[in-house]
């Protein structure tokens, strides 16, 4: 890209990387400077999603309103998940329907959003990383990120150029963990079984590694591992692609480092 | 009383319960996950042009439900040049009386039935056996669950909930007059058996009854696909002809039901084109070899003409081909029993709050991860998702969201609108549970999170926000 105009980029964190892995919005940042990018973290909550998905659009429409404002002076607004930025890209023009002042922002807001590493690619045309991983991984395609936003060649193509690692495909890699937001709560059983069958497609692919672009899946993956007693190392795809791995993986005690999990 | 007329579906979460701890259930499951994925994916990767054919189909139905007023009077009026009837029926008692009028008109005993959804929607079985009229399944699906006083679990395969043990256990329960050591391995040995069992039935049968699967304006024609050719039988052999059909069926031409018969298929079993398609159109005419001497079209509403205008509208493309629930984790977990009533999986889900009401409907809307995957292969490109998002959007308005989900969302939203406080919480309630956290880096029992941690463990927050080490490292820029 062209160094002398550096992208201005506002990370939306997304509620789940702010609350409960942090180290993923390092990755992001750390990509997308890499990347020539000047990055900035405008206040923010969330996306809205949750309450988009309960049926709740006026709560909905505020949270809207408020991630616009706030990322208003932002170029691009780049999220670590396919889901919160499905929920910008994709649902803030809907939820303005009948109101075409509104409407219009949330399009011009719409157009300006983007999955992070979809962003790296397609957008910053970025072909590779500095990373090293020298591991077998496999990887999930987040439902939101690979139908609402097309993310699926993106992550592997950057994968490719990480030192080392090697990625073995599991079976079914488009079919859904099972997570569904406020669904792993509501309907916990179903919710469980569904990613149960997935864990056996999971440990099938033989890597000790999985890796994902979205926070809730990966969560509730590695959740239902760990309560296997499972010793697969779950990561966010941006942690491995921005050489961060020292923090241990999700859902692994504090004081061990990775590699002594693995 | 009968799932029909009393659904399950407030149950839902019983049901899905039962249903997962069912080993048999989930070994059929199991089964039709693999099976009919697979038949789809390949079907549509072997021709190039059926993502146009998809967008096509779903011109094709868009236009119709804009003129629905107009093809059927077009059909009304071909259907009675041939010398049949067209009936309209409001509702499901209504649809029921005029069938069972008929009966008695012609004194019927027995009404040999094909596969019909409607017919299930109707609860038709059980009205005909309280007026002493016999119904005999033809479909071999059709033929197992009625055997075992069942509803259909899926759409296109009625008994696909069960094995072929479970089947062929059936078979000899209820076959005991045919030989023991028959063998009963195949499906096709099934279909034979049960063949010929229903053969004579249906060559005795006063009545043929069969569903549709399309109404051609144009033709004043009924097409029905079938697998087993029992549709055929169903109708030419009988003295009468009843077509049971919902009225969004039509379609104008009979170019465009071969169209959507292409889609239809594939997406529903990968197949080119189902083994038969039989059209129908009126009685017997004079020189015709075989068919009916009387023709009747019972045409169904029950509640489609007021879904027409708002946003349900374009549930009303749905060919009924089932590729949505073959693909839906969800139903994979639960299969088709749990939803309730006669519809299951995401078209069920969108449909069935229409049709008995989002009081009795409601829960099978938010049964969903929202994971897409069943819009991206129904072949008429409903938005099978955003329909069932507008559900929960009419469910919240008229507060019948349960009580515990609406409060933990609204607090939720409460410190989501205020960023400060959010922060100034989330600070806070992270910094405890990263603490407590810390030596597992997981919370096998959480008190608030019961319905995760009861399968899965709640990984731990690192600790400290990523807003706040961010405002620490960079002054929060
Ligand atoms: S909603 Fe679509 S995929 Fe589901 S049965 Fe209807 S046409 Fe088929």
């Amino acid at each position: 890209m062209d160094p002398s105009s550096s992208k201005r980029v506002g990370l939306f964190a997304t509620c789940l990387v702010d609350l409960f892995r942090p180290s993923v919005g390092f990755a992001a940042v750390k990509l997308l400077e890499d990347a020539g990018c000047t990055v900035s973290v405008p206040s923010q909550t969330c996306c809205g999603q949750p309450a988009f998905n309960s049926g709740d659009q006026a709560d909905a429409r505020a949270l809207a309103l408020q991630v616009m404002d706030s990322f208003a002076n932002c170029d691009y607004v780049v999220a670590p998940s396919g889901s919160c930025a499905g929920m910008m890209a994709k649902h803030y023009p809907e939820l303005f329907e009948g109101d075409p002042e509104l409407q219009r922002r949330a399009r011009a807001f719409a157009a300006k959003t983007f999955e992070l590493v979809s962003f790296l690619t397609d957008v910053l045309g970025v072909t590779q990383v500095r990373a090293s991983f020298p591991r077998t991984v496999t990887y999930h395609d987040s439902c939101s990120g690979l139908r609402e936003l097309g993310v699926q060649a993106q992550p592997r193509k950057l994968l490719a150029s990480v030192d080392g690692l090697e990625l073995k495909e599991m079976k079914d890699s488009d079919v859904c963990c099972g997570f569904g937001g406020t669904f792993a709560a509501k309907f916990g059983e179903i919710s469980g079984a569904i990613v149960e069958r997935k864990t056996v497609d999971i440990i099938g692919s033989g890597a000790p590694v999985l890796l994902a672009g979205d926070l809730g899946c990966l969560m509730n993956m590695a959740g239902r591992l760990s309560r296997q007693g499972r010793a697969i190392e779950v990561r966010h795809v941006a942690e491995v692609l921005a050489n961060m791995t020292d923090t241990p993986p999700i859902g692994a005690p504090a004081e061990k480092s990775a590699e002594k999990t693995a | 009383m009968s799932v029909h007329a009393n659904p399950t579906s407030p149950h839902f979460k019983d049901n899905a319960h039962k249903a997962l701890g069912d080993p048999q259930l989930q070994q059929a499951m199991g089964k039709l996950r693999i099976g009919f994925t697979a038949a789809r994916a390949a079907s549509a990767a072997r021709l190039p042009e059926f993502e146009a054919l998809r967008d096509s189909a779903r011109d094709i139905k868009n236009h119709t439900l804009a003129n629905l007023d107009l093809y059927l009077e077009a059909y009304e009026k071909k259907v009675v040049e041939a010398g049949g009837h067209v009936h309209y029926a409001r509702d499901a008692a209504e649809a029921r009386k005029i069938i069972l009028d008929i009966c008695k008109e012609k004194g019927a005993k027995t009404v040999a039935k094909g596969k019909s959804m409607i017919s299930e929607e109707i609860a038709l079985n059980e009205a005909l056996d309280a007026a002493g009229v016999r119904p005999i399944e033809t479909d071999l699906g059709e033929y197992i669950i009625q055997l075992r006083g069942e509803i259909p679990s899926h759409i296109i395969g009625p008994a696909v909930h069960l094995t072929k043990d479970q089947i062929e256990a059936e078979f000899r329960k209820a076959h005991t007059h045919l030989d023991k050591d028959r063998n009963l391995e195949e499906p096709t040995s099934l279909l034979a058996e049960a063949r010929g069992v229903l053969r004579e039935k249906f060559l005795s049968a006063d009545i043929g009854l069969t569903g549709a699967n399309f109404l051609i304006a144009e033709t004043g024609s009924s097409v029905i696909v079938t697998n087993e050719g029992n549709g055929d039988l169903s109708q030419t052999l009988a003295k009468t002809h009843i077509v049971i059909a919902s009225l969004e069926k039509i379609v104008p031409t009979l170019e465009d039901a071969s169209q959507l018969l292409r889609v239809l298929a594939r997406s529903a079993t990968g197949q080119e084109l189902s083994v038969y398609t039989t059209f129908s159109t009126g009685p017997r005419r004079d020189g015709d070899p075989d068919g009916p001497q009387d023709y009747h079209v019972v045409l169904l509403d029950n509640g489609r003409t007021s879904m027409i205008g708002t946003e349900f509208q374009e549930m009303l493309r749905c060919i009924r081909c089932g590729a949505c629930m073959n693909h839906c984790p969800v139903y994979h977990a639960v299969g088709g029993h749990a939803y309730g009533w006669v519809y299951p999986g995401p078209m069920g889900a969108v449909l069935t709050p229409s049709l008995i009401g989002v009081e009795k409907g409601g829960l099978l809307p938010n049964a969903s991860t929202f994971c897409g995957r069943c819009e991206a292969v129904c072949p008429m490109r409903i938005p099978l998702p955003k329909m069932m998002r507008h559900w929960r959007e009419r469910e919240f308005e008229r507060h019948l969201t349960p009580s515990v989900q609406r409060a933990g969302l609204g607090a939720w939203a409460f410190f989501a609108r205020r960023p400060a406080l959010y922060r100034l919480a989330t600070r806070i309630g992270m910094g405890a549970l990263g603490f407590m956290g810390r030596n597992k880096g997981r919370f096998s029992k959480l008190p608030f999170a019961s319905g995760w941690t009861q399968m899965r463990d709640f990984p731990a927050p690192e600790g400290e926000t990523f807003q706040a080490q961010w405002k620490r490292e960079r002054g929060g820029r």
